[in-house]
């Protein structure tokens, strides 16, 4: 089959590479209609995040049909044929982060566990395409992947919505609602947003559907922020406004209630001397990721009031 | 087991080497904690304990080994440290982890970097996270490894 695969610092390259096969009892093989790139392949790509091996296959979002299942997939849970949206992180559904729901936090299914733990204190789960570090799964930017656990993972789409409308469901849509559903909306909460792309534009969604009679997004592209301010949501361009006042302005001086982080490891928000500080630190690795967008959420919030960091 | 209390254990090392001991049973409370030690004069002066005790809340169980060993000089003592690693502790870990998946999913989890599951890392060459080829599967059939 073919497949996107890593083959150096900012360089990727469609493949000739094996099919899958099963390789434990409960994987499925999905034939993949439909995937996406998503804004933390780029950390893979420029080599931001370490332990990539040349020709490891990418891709994190993906969906399309199951055609082969393993021996323990049970049958009333995933059948050949079915229409699948696969979540990014595998999950064994047996472990104590698995049954409180908290599957990016499977205690079972990276097998690289050993190494994480040392550079993240905690291991995450096993994820596709997301290099050795989170377990070296082959990703779904190819034709054909493997999705172990199958009958935990996998949401079956019975629905005719098109792969447009559901394959978000792999990650960014999720992502966008926990940072909302972490930082305990109430009626009539103020949430402001930093970050505005598709993760963020997700949170804000997420946050108005729970609640919130504001929404504010900060951004500096203006089409991202044209984006927000078509859904009805306030808008603040930190390239050309102090975010803190204008934040203080919009609320009466009492800072927003809920501040979600959206923004992830690698942006280059806000003032220079604080970026150039985060990049020096950054350049030698003494700090993993540029915290700049959370520090302001954080002096920004209300007192009482939550932040909630969903930067990957 | 070669008696009520006395064992004989025999631990697979590199390059087709057996390293093999008597030990005594220290302490055996059923379910809880097993331990023992290699008689006097043994090749291998080692010690170790498995316990097993239920964790806080209901939350399942709690295994800690501890793993006591002395390696003789010589090419023997060599081997088995090529066995262990630079890390024994790790090496442990690992284990320990593949021990909870068995116990909590009933088998190994293999990723395409690591498609061989309950076998040392040390033993295998790294390999991408891509599919495995035809020669690369018949291996791991050959090992009785693959699901059919
Ligand atoms: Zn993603
Ligand atoms: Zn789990």
């Amino acid at each position: 089959m073919k497949a996107n695969c890593w083959v150096g610092p900012n360089e990727v390259e469609v493949q000739d590479v094996p099919d899958p096969t099963i390789l434990n009892s409960r994987d499925a093989v999905v034939k993949i209609t439909s995937t996406a790139i998503c804004g933390s392949d780029l950390h893979l790509l420029d080599g931001y995040v370490p332990m990539m091996e040349k020709g490891d296959v990418l891709g994190h979002e993906f969906m399309g049909e199951v055609v082969e299942v393993g021996p323990g997939v049970d049958g009333l849970r995933l059948r050949v044929g079915d229409r699948v949206v696969v979540p990014f992180p595998i999950a064994c559904g047996a472990c104590l982060a698995c049954r409180a729901e908290l599957y990016s936090c499977c205690e079972n299914t990276n097998p690289n566990a050993g190494v994480a733990e040392k550079l993240f204190g905690h291991p995450v789960a096993g994820i596709f395409g997301y290099s050795h570090l989170t377990g070296g799964f082959a990703g779904g930017q190819a034709e054909y992947a493997r999705v172990p656990f199958a009958n935990v993972g996998p949401i079956r789409i019975e629905s005719d919505l098109s792969d447009e409308h559901v394959l978000f469901l792999s990650d960014i849509l999720p992502t966008g609602y926990m940072g909302a559903e972490m930082c305990d909306i109430q009626e009539g909460d103020v949430v402001a947003v930093w970050g505005a792309g598709p993760v963020g534009q997700f949170a804000m969604d997420s946050a108005r559907v729970l609640g919130a009679a504001t929404v504010i997004a900060i951004d500096d592209v203006p089409y991202r922020l044209e984006m927000a301010a078509s859904q009805g949501y306030r808008t603040i361009d930190y390239s050309d406004t102090d975010v803190r006042s204008a934040l203080l302005e919009l609320t009466g001086g009492r800072g927003p209630d809920k501040c979600i982080d959206a923004v992830g490891m690698e942006a280059t928000h806000g003032a220079a001397h604080v970026h150039l500080y985060d990049r020096l630190k950054q350049a030698v690795r003494s700090e993993s990721d540029r915290p700049h967008a959370l520090r302001q959420a954080i002096l920004s919030c209300r007192s009482g009031g939550i932040v909630s960091v969903i930067g990957t | 087991m070669t008696g009520p209390s006395s064992s004989h254990w025999a631990a697979s090392a590199p390059f087709d080497t057996v390293v093999e001991w008597d030990a005594v049973t220290t302490g055996d409370v059923a379910a809880e904690r097993i331990a023992w030690a290699s008689v006097e004069g043994a090749d291998v002066d080692t010690s170790g304990e498995v316990l097993s005790v239920p964790a806080p809340g209901g939350r399942g169980t709690e295994v800690r080994v501890t793993l006591r060993y002395d390696m003789p000089a010589g090419a023997l003592g060599r081997a088995a440290a090529k066995y262990f690693g630079d890390d024994p502790s790790q090496a442990l870990d690992d284990d320990l982890r593949r021990f909870k998946q068995v116990m909590e999913t009933g088998e190994v989890v293999r990723s395409e970097r690591a498609p061989w599951g309950k076998r040392a890392r040390q033993q295998f060459p790294q390999r991408p996270a891509r599919p495995l080829s035809d020669e690369e599967l018949q291996e791991l059939e050959a090992r009785e490894e693959v699901l059919a």
